[in-house]
């Protein structure tokens, strides 16, 4: 889902960076407050930050034929809600811009509403619907993970479709030419990405059931065991 | 194996069995199977619209195909290093926890 630097023209690209901006700033104001708030949260931060680190550095092969990376950015919206994942999504963005030449700094905005806005957002929405509906843990951070993944390579799609129109079918053509190359690889990524997010839910209800319950993630009382 | 332990590991199962199972059929095509989706989406803007200059570059791009890889996998290993480092220091306080919790036997 990266944009190659340069690969938007400097309108666009500006304008995707005045829609991301206003999220990134409130983002960071709530990442300052979830820290002050519950200090002892700050270890599972980072560690959801890592999560996304790892598995947006992944390139993985997929049934197109071509090879592409979950994003990790869904476990991190559950947890600690979207807009502290527009921050961290945008560090990794940043970090892989700079040092990687993946992605790029005139992309970065475009790049990070689809990474770290749109598909911490959708993710959220998902899992606080199925949760809401009487949905289990763990279908309900799948779905999340898997959706929220599959969602940012949609916005990618639209974003490169609306800066390269095809010149015989348009915006249209060229979204479902861009949907091809990036939606259709992502699926089985999306689902691998669901998998390991609810692998790493389960093992921290395991050894972090207090943060979970404070996060409002759990909501059964400690078992004395 | 206890029923927690056995679903993690089908879930690692799973998730092994949909990155192996393209490479395995052997789904890659064209000139160079399994590229990036990112480069194929680089090459179809280049296609049809040839006329496009990029007009910023990347300011560090790695010499080679090598150094990249390095750089890919530091960002791996950061990440699982710190994942490592937390799940360690959670369990050890839940198990700190625990013992303190209970009434001392021995």
């Amino acid at each position: 889902m990266h944009i190659a630097e340069g690969y938007l023209p400097p309108v666009q690209a500006a304008a995707w960076f005045a829609v991301s901006a206003p999220f990134v700033v409130h983002g960071s104001r709530a990442l300052v407050q979830q820290v002050r708030r519950d200090p002892e949260t700050k270890l599972l931060l980072g560690a959801a930050g890592a999560f996304t680190f790892v598995l947006s550095a992944l390139k993985i092969p997929s049934v197109t034929g071509s090879c592409s990376h979950p994003t990790g950015t869904g476990l991190g919206a559950v947890l600690f809600r979207p807009p502290v994942m527009s921050v961290l999504g945008g560090i990794v963005l940043l970090f892989q811009a700079v040092l990687l030449a993946h992605g790029g700094l005139s992309t970065l905005g475009a790049n990070i509403f689809s990474m770290a806005i749109v598909g911490p957002w959708v993710a959220y929405a998902v899992y606080a619907l199925i949760r809401r509906a009487g949905g289990g843990l763990d279908v309900a951070v799948f779905a999340a993970a898997a959706l929220g993944d599959l969602a940012t390579y949609c916005v990618t799609s639209v974003q490169l479709a609306l800066a390269f129109p095809d010149p015989a079918t348009g915006f249209l053509g060229a979204l479902m030419k861009f949907g091809g190359i990036f939606a259709l690889t992502q699926i089985p990524l999306a689902i691998s990405e669901g998998l390991l997010s609810v692998l790493v839910v389960r093992l921290l209800t395991r050894v972090s059931g207090d943060d979970l319950r404070r996060l409002g993630v759990l909501r059964t009382p400690a078992v004395q065991a | 194996m206890k029923r927690f332990s056995r679903v993690n590991l089908l879930l690692v199962l799973a998730v092994l069995l949909l990155t192996v199972a393209p490479v395995a059929l052997g789904l890659g095509s064209g000139q160079e199977p399994f590229t990036g989706a990112d480069a194929l989406a680089e090459r179809a803007i280049v296609d049809n619209h040839p006329d496009y200059e990029p007009w910023f570059s990347p300011i560090y791009e790695p010499p080679s195909g090598e150094v990249e890889s390095a750089l890919f996998a530091l960002q791996a290993a950061l990440g699982a290093g710190f994942l490592g480092y937390y799940f360690g220091v959670a369990r050890t306080r839940q198990r700190l926890r625990g013992s303190a919790a209970k009434p001392p036997h021995e």
